[in-house]
This record gives structure tokens, sequence and C-alpha cells, in this order.
């Protein structure tokens, strides 16, 4: 039925190029501005990574991944999940505490965890979907709030929580042991560092995986879809928008809750004051970039956690701010949505013409015959 | 169009949350740093500071001035970078790791959130020296990482004393920046020291954000609006250990004509020429003399690794006596500060 038309695949290909170019020229503007040595810049830029630098991206865009998932799981369904950030973290702390308890042996410890986590996020998640459905709360503005009050939560159960390691200034919860710790992939022969993947790398594409099934193979994907396009049309067509606003918030949190998960078992084996933070944030403009498509996301992930470790080397070789990197990352993220909605146009004018032919060509098939009649 | 809208309202959100993760600086660009230093004496010292970097004014800063030291009196030469808001842990590796690689063969780790990536970097490079400032956890310990730690509840106990002896109103008050064990460590040493001179002294407590919103150490108009609470309801002394919000606490010290206590540094040289004179003593915690000792032991190749505890007794932490407000108490302050030496007064830690 719908056919894939080459022009419009190198449209929707070009749009995030075009936009990375035109980011990359204003940047340069900008260093110019600033009087920063814009060669010596774009050398660290360009630089291949290290082998450990790799394994760094890689880990970072797998995190980064899980966090643009849960936000875009929202958007399909025009919900702007905000509070991604607070539900990750409640999730990762609940997660913590219940891991560091050990109550049940090895991989059962970490699956149960895993399981603890998603619903931590999911019932985080569902106040506000809940106050959305029952008292017609905008989900942005609750969300917003929520993170506000994640923050105070953990913070005080953190208290009850913490286990003092001496001469340590940093409060976290107990470390989790040996045996529930996810096990790095290592790609030793692959590249030449001791460093490893993150285990939990196979989550986050499975996780890619069910979201892409879920919402394009079954008829609960077609329902979320229908109503993020128009719920009118939704409901007219017998889909309960209530049921599907709270579901598709409650499993956006789900999904939230997994984001720490690969720091949780893979690196940090606790959760503290000095745990990764921001990563519900991040996601939004990671899932923006990849216009919520599974793969696109994917790239997109990785782009920022290239430019993302990028702030050492310019820093350090380059010797300018590690605030560039923000500033690129942001121009990055205004140029993209222009060129969607622009290679949007475009697209929908080729579409226009393409019609536009297709009926003169019919009239003027049809004019001899009128004639002749 | 209501596509177009929805995307505009997410670029807006996504640049704002953007924006938020860099505000947490003081808008001191980084000095990322070429070579100082005259005589160069071919030490290379690699500096890895906390967020907010050099030019916060206050703990970034105060070890800044010892590696300034150093290289107008060693001869050092160094490279710096400083930690961005919400990096992966694996950014705090790769920062000590590309300062090795940039030939920094002596790192030092500004603030506790080093622990573990000192540990391990430390691990894999035995060849180079470290010191990290703030930690000496079992993560950080290693036979070539050098423990700079400070007994900040013993000062703090004195400022405590003074704040209690100047009070009229037996009403005194604790501004920390952050909920942290660290800020924690001050607040019980300024209580253990005012309950000293007056036990039924009145003392609020207040800290301007939780883990791991670390803001509270920079947000100036915090620091103001809880110092103004403070003030009215009846305290007329507040100490604050919250970094670069510590300036908010003194403007609202001036504005209601009351006293304030600064931190780290001397702040009645370092703060806002206006608000000094609110200033009657500073906590000092010299982790300019920590970088510098540090650097010193390894030009001399005298280096030792292990903890080393900058506390009343080695001069490492103290009070501050500039502006002359406390000279008429000095006495009975150093009083204290004998006895804490001797062993005589121990001040709590928590």
């Amino acid at each position: 039925m719908k056919r894939l038309d080459p022009r419009k695949l190198a449209l929707g290909a070009a749009a995030p190029l075009v936009a990375i170019l035109v980011s990359l020229l204003l940047t340069s503007v900008i260093l110019l501005a600033a009087g920063d040595p814009v060669g010596a810049v774009w050398a660290q830029f360009f630089k291949a990574p290290l082998p450990r630098q790799i394994i760094a991206i890689v880990n970072e865009a797998t995190v980064l991944y899980l966090s643009a998932i849960a936000v875009a799981i929202g958007f399909k369904m025009n919900l702007f999940n905000i509070g991604v950030d607070g539900q990750y973290r409640v999730a990762s702390f609940a997660a913590a505490v219940f891991a560091g308890q050990h109550w049940l042996p090895g991989w059962l410890n970490i699956i149960v965890s895993l399981i603890v986590a998603i619903l931590s996020g999911a019932i985080w998640a569902g106040i506000a979907g809940f106050l959305k459905v029952g008292r017609g709360v905008s989900e942005v503005i609750s969300t917003i709030m929520l993170n506000y009050i994640a923050t105070y939560l953990v913070a005080y159960l953190l208290k009850g929580a913490a286990v003092k390691v001496e001469g340590s200034n940093a409060t976290s919860t107990a470390i989790i042991k040996e045996d529930s710790r996810v096990p790095g992939i290592s790609l030793d022969g692959i590249i030449a560092t001791p460093n490893k993947l993150y285990g939990l790398i196979v989550l986050a594409i499975l996780v890619g995986f069910l979201y892409w099934f879920v919402l394009s193979k079954t008829r609960f994907g077609f329902d979320l879809r229908a109503t993020g396009r128009s719920e009118t049309a939704a409901v007219a067509s017998g889909v309960k928008v209530k049921r599907m606003v709270l579901l598709s918030m409650v499993i956006s949190g789900g999904a939230a809750g997994l984001v720490g998960m690969p720091l949780l078992f893979g690196q940090d084996y606790a959760y503290g004051d000095t745990v990764q933070s921001g990563l519900g944030f991040a996601g939004i403009a990671v899932a923006l970039l990849g216009r919520n498509h599974p793969v696109g996301i994917a790239f997109a992930a990785l782009l920022w956690g290239y430019l993302n470790q990028l702030s050492n080397g310019l820093q350090i070789g380059a010797g300018v701010s590690d605030r560039l990197v923000l500033i690129i990352q942001g121009i990055i993220v205004l140029s993209v949505v222009i060129a969607y909605e622009l290679s949007r146009r475009a697209g929908l004018r080729l579409e226009q013409n393409r019609v536009a032919a297709e009926l003169a060509a019919q009239r003027a098939k049809q004019q001899p015959k009128e004639v002749a009649a | 169009m209501r596509q177009v809208m929805k995307m505009a309202v997410a670029a807006t959100v996504a640049s704002l949350a953007l924006a938020a993760c860099g505000s947490s600086s003081t808008g001191t660009p980084a000095a990322t740093g070429g070579s100082t230093g005259g005589a160069a004496s071919g030490i290379k010292v690699g500096m890895a500071y906390d967020v907010g970097g050099r030019g916060d004014q206050s703990f970034n800063d105060a070890a800044a001035a010892g590696l300034d030291k150093a290289a107008k009196e060693l001869g050092v030469t160094s490279k710096e970078a400083s930690a961005t808001t919400g990096e992966a842990e694996s950014a705090r590796e790769e920062r000590l790791q590309q300062l090795i690689d940039a030939g920094y063969t002596n790192i030092v780790a500004v603030g506790f959130a080093y622990a573990k990536s000192v540990g391990k970097v430390a691990k894999a490079n035995p060849n180079v020296k470290f010191a990290i400032v703030d930690d000496a956890s079992p993560d950080s310990t290693g036979a070539n990482i050098e423990n700079i730690t400070f007994a900040e509840h013993e000062g703090s106990f004195l400022v405590g004393a003074a704040a209690a002896l100047k009070s009229k109103s037996g009403h005194i008050g604790f501004i920390g920046g952050v909920e942290v064990d660290l800020i924690k460590k001050f607040a019980a040493g300024y209580m253990a020291g005012a309950k000293a001179v007056n036990p039924a002294i009145v003392i609020d407590v207040k800290y301007l954000t939780q883990p791991p919103d670390f803001s509270g150490f920079g947000s100036v108009d915090k620091g103001k609006a809880a110092a103004e609470g403070m003030y009215q309801a009846g305290a007329d002394v507040i100490y604050q250990a919250a970094g670069g919000s510590g300036g908010g606490v003194f403007t609202a010290a001036k504005a209601a004509g009351k006293m304030a206590i600064g931190v780290d540094s001397d702040q009645a040289k370092t703060a806002a020429a206006d608000v000094r004179d609110v200033i009657i003593t500073s906590m000092l915690k010299k982790v300019d003399v920590g970088v510098y000792d540090f650097i010193k032991s390894v030009k001399d190749g005298a280096f030792k690794a292990g903890v080393k505890v900058f506390d009343l007794k080695s001069g490492g932490v103290d009070y501050s006596t500039t502006g002359g407000k406390v000279d008429d108490i000095k006495a009975k302050l150093d009083g204290y500060k004998a006895d804490i030496i001797s062993g005589k007064v121990v001040v709590p830690s928590k």
C-alpha cells in the first residue's frame, strides 16, 4: 500500500546530515567570535577515538538509548514525559536498595531487581498518568514537579539506607556483591583496551526491539499511535483513550526505570550522591534527534555519547572550555528540529506535485475520449 | 502544525535542560591551561577540578591557588580540566588518563567525586603520582596516591565558639550548600563550638539542596533567601559552608545589619568588597597548602602515599582574624585551639 519513495527516503536522511553540517558551521562562527582556535577544536573533534574512548561512548550511548526510548514511548502517544529523570532516579535507588540486601542469590537477584526498577519507574510515572486521566493535569507540569519530589524523596530515603565507608565523603547504598553483578562484555581481540562494555547493553537492545515490535506489529501499538495522531479518530474507532494515556505513561515510566540499571550492575554497584544525573533530560534531546525511531535513536545516542566524551579532549587538547560541547549539542537539536520540519514540507510538496502530475495525466488521457464521444 | 508546536516545545525544554546542566558554573570559562612559571623544573602537574572549575571563588579556586603558588615558586608547568555536571564515571577516568597521556604525570584530583576514578587510573599508571582532595576511602587508596583530608570540624568548632561569643541574641545559624556528609562535618563542629561557650544557645541549621542536586554550592539566590529567613527569625550570626552560594549569605547579612562567617578561604579578603565588613572571621580550609605541599614533595623526591590529615595541629585548618572583628575574643579562641590540639577537647565530626 505504502511504497518506499527513494526521494522521500533521501530527504529523511538528508535532514539530520544537513542539520549537523549547519551546527558545525554555526559553532565555527561562535569559536571565531570568542577568539578560540577553530582549527585545533575541529582537529580534536574529528580525531578517531581511542579504543577505551569507543567503549566509553558505546556505554554512555547504552544508557542514553534507554532514556530516549522511554521518552519516545510518550512522544508516540503525544505525551510529553519530562519526568524520565525523576523516574529513573527513584527506580535506580529502589533497585540498588533491593539488590544490596541480597535476599536472592546471584542472577535471580539481578532479574528481580530489574523488575523492582521497572515497577518503581512505572508507579512514579503512573502518578502523572493518573493525574492526567483523573484530574486533567498536564503531564508536562506534573512530571516536572514529580522530578523535584523524586530528588527530595530519594535524598531523604538515602540517609536511612546509606552505608558509611570509613574515610569517604560520599553517601551511598550498600555495595552489591560480586555474584550479583553483570559482567562486562570484553572486545579483546577487536580493539585493544581492558575496558568493557556494559553487559546490560543486551537489555537496551531488547528494549529497542520490543519498542519497535509492540508499536508497529501489535494491535496495542496501533491504538497507541492512532491516539497520538488523532484522539477523536481513535475514540471513533473504539479506543479507550484514558486507558491508553495511563498505560503509555506507565510503560514509559517502566522503561525509564531501566535507565540506571547498566550503571548499577555494570559500574557503580550502588546508588549514591555521585551517581550520573540528568540522563532523563538528555534522553529528550536524543529521542528528538532520532525521530522516535528505534534505529534513529541508536545513532542519536551514539552521537550524543561521542559529543559528551569530547569535553575532556577539548579542554586538555585544544584548550577551550568544555561548555563548547553543550553549545554544539544545543545547536544540533535546534537545527535538527528545523531541518525535519523543512524536509517534511519539502516531502509534502513532492507528494503534491506527484499527485497533481498524475491527475493531469489522467485528465489528458480522458480528454481525447470525451472529444471523440 | 500541531506536530511543529510539539517539536518546538520539546526543543525548548531540551535546550533548557541543557542550559540547566551548565548553570552550576559561575560563568567564568574554565581556564585551561598552558604552561606557566619561570624556571622550568620539569615537573608537570595535571589538575582535575570538581564541577565549576577554576573561578568558582571557593573550593576549586583554593586548589588553583596552591597550583599557582607552585608554578611561581617551584617552576612547574600545568594543565587544567574541570568536571561537567551529570558526567559519567568514565568521563572522570578519561580526564585523568588524558592528562597523563599529555605528559602531565603528577595528578591532583579535586573533590571526593574522583575517589573511584583515581583508584582505577592510579592502578593502571603505577609510575604516575596522584593526590586526591577530600577522600581517604578504600576506593582511592594506593601506593602512588596521597589522600589530602581536612579536619573541617576542628576549624568549625573555633568559628562556632566565635559565633556564640559574638551573638547578642543567643541565636545563631548554619547554612550548608548540599546535605552531604562532608558539609555535615562543618555543622557538627560549629554546633559543638557554640555549645561549649553557651550550652543554651539556639542554632538554626539549613542545607540549600539535597544530592544529587549540587546546585546548593553555586546559587547565590538560594543562599540569600535562606539567610534572610534566619536573620528575620532572630539569628544574628550565620556561618556558611555553601561554596559559591555564600555570597548571598553575606549580602543578606549586610542588608540586615547582622554578622556572617566565611569558609574555606579568608573571605574578608576574597568576598565582594561591599560585604567584607560583615564577615567577622572565616574557617580556613587550606586546600592550597595541601596542593602545594603535594607538588613540592614530588619535586623534592619526598612523595609519600597515604592519608595526610590537615588539622588544627598542622595548621591545615584555622580561623582568620582579618578585619579585627574577633580581636576582643582572640584569647578565648586560642584557648579552645590549644585544648583541641592537646586533645583536651575532642570535636565531634558528625
